[in-house]
């Protein structure tokens, strides 16, 4: 589940971003890519992609630096919801 | 020139705008007859937003239970072009409420939901955006409106200006300079230190009751800020005016449609040597290029809402493409409606003037057009990768 959120998760910011090499681990906010518009292009993306609402607590820096780190986000909401 | 509506009111449940049809019912029954007395004296009268309530247009958009009506975004577009269409100051009195209803809905609490959204959806409460200051307007990290954190809440301070509906409205959701960076807050009208002062006169949407809002050291309670704190608050803001340029862009197309249905009718009446206007060449070119435009931000403005319902992040910029496009060939438009009306058209006996006006307008308000080509130039390289 994770691996597929990481790659899918990858796959858009490649897409949004073309021109730049990002692997999963590296941090998006440092690379310069994030502004307003994009940072709710990637909720959004998440949420419709994976189903699921992120909460607004969850909307930390920390879990939106990486791909790896969206990817277990999206890894710990399922599983809330799969709980609920 | 009246602003008495003689129509009688709306029983309850009856006459609720649910589709384009029915709002355009509602529009020419009860907006077009008198939008150029509005746009005159500066103001939508009560008995109009009253009406506007009844017929469940302030945030249809809200689920059921919460003051609303679940009206999809595509419909939720093509009901505020038929408003535009009639009157761009309504149409925009409902686009800052709807900003601000469906910011509740989207990241307010339950316990701000609960609050507010009830009275958001029946109009008895109506919203109005405070973003722009007398410094700072598209440039919106230049705000310097501030919310200080004190005693588990919060201190306001600062001037917004061009405050859509700031005369008449309710709740104002201000977006402020906090320690970690831009948040919203919600902030009743009575707040001890919230003053309103009108601005009359302007070109464009003359009735939709601008002003300068002033917060001197507003005292807020910790439930006034809606949203995340942190990177993401930006995010309320870019939400926010990402459904505020959908209503404009649908708003533009009203405009546009307003000038083709007034420039058609015009030209089929008026006989210029012997034919009917309509008969010359460069007359039908004008009226060609009309339709063909609408029609195109039609479709673009259907596209956009079409991904807001679906959740896909591709709608962000399906809008601003839609808005610009809209907002540009209103104003061309509306400059041809008054060509073809000849002195007419420069005359307050046909509402071409006005929608000259109020075209200019869309195209500064809710990112200017610079900023906008600016933001789609950003997606030419994707544009190539990503068509077939």
């Amino acid at each position: 589940m994770s691996a597929t959120a990481k790659d899918q998760i990858l796959a858009f910011v490649r897409e949004r971003y073309p021109q730049a090499e990002i692997d999963a681990s590296q941090d998006i906010f440092a690379l310069g890519f994030v502004n307003s518009l994009f940072a709710m292009e990637l909720v959004m993306f998440v949420e419709k992609t994976f189903e699921l609402t992120i909460p607004n607590e969850e909307l930390r820096i920390d879990n939106f630096r990486t791909a790896e780190s969206m990817a277990s986000l999206v890894a710990k909401l399922s599983a809330d919801l799969a709980a609920a | 020139m009246t602003l008495t509506d003689p129509a009688p009111a709306l029983g309850t449940g009856a006459g609720q705008v649910t589709d384009r049809r029915s709002a355009r019912a509602f529009v020419d029954t009860h907006v077009v007859p008198y939008a150029d007395a509005y746009d005159r004296v500066g103001r939508v009268p009560e008995e109009l937003i009253e009406r506007v309530a009844e017929a469940g247009l302030w945030a249809p958009f809200l689920p059921p239970g919460s003051g609303g009506a679940g009206m999809d975004m595509v419909t939720l577009g093509e009901v505020h072009e038929e408003v535009g269409r009639g009157c761009s100051s309504l149409r925009s009195l409902l686009t800052v409420h709807t900003m601000v209803a469906w910011t509740v809905q989207r990241w307010g609490t339950a316990a701000q939901r609960e609050r507010w959204t009830p009275a958001l959806g029946s109009g008895d409460v109506l919203g109005a955006f405070c973003l722009s200051e007398p410094g700072a307007g598209s440039d919106t990290s230049a705000i310097t409106t501030t919310a200080v954190e004190s005693g588990g809440g919060w201190v306001l301070n600062g001037v917004k200006k061009w405050t859509t509906g700031g005369q008449r409205a309710d709740l104002f959701l201000v977006f402020a300079r906090t320690a970690a960076s831009i948040g919203a807050f919600l902030v009743s009208r009575d707040a001890p230190g919230v003053r309103v002062k009108p601005i009359d006169d302007m070109l464009g949407t003359r009735a939709s009751m601008l002003a300068e809002i002033s917060f001197d050291d507003v005292v807020l309670g910790p439930d006034a800020l809606l949203g995340p704190s942190g990177f993401t608050a930006g995010m309320v803001l870019t939400g926010t005016l990402d459904l505020g340029r959908y209503s404009v862009a649908a708003g533009s197309l009203g405009i546009l449609q307003a000038c083709l249905e007034a420039s058609s009718a015009y030209a089929a009446h008026r006989r210029v040597g012997g034919s009917a206007l309509r008969e010359l060449p460069l007359i039908q070119a004008k009226l060609s290029d009309m339709v063909t435009d609408a029609r195109a931000a039609r479709l673009l403005l259907a596209e956009a809402g079409r991904l807001k319902d679906a959740g896909d992040s591709a709608t962000l910029m399906a809008t601003w493409i839609a808005k610009y496009f809209a907002s540009t060939a209103a104003v061309r438009h509306a400059a041809e409606a008054v060509q073809i009306h000849g002195a007419n058209g420069c005359s307050p006996d046909f509402p071409v003037a006005r929608l000259y006006r109020d075209a200019k307008v869309m195209e500064i308000i809710e990112g200017s057009n610079e900023i906008q080509r600016i933001t789609i130039a950003g997606q030419a390289e994707r544009e190539k990768t990503t068509c077939p």
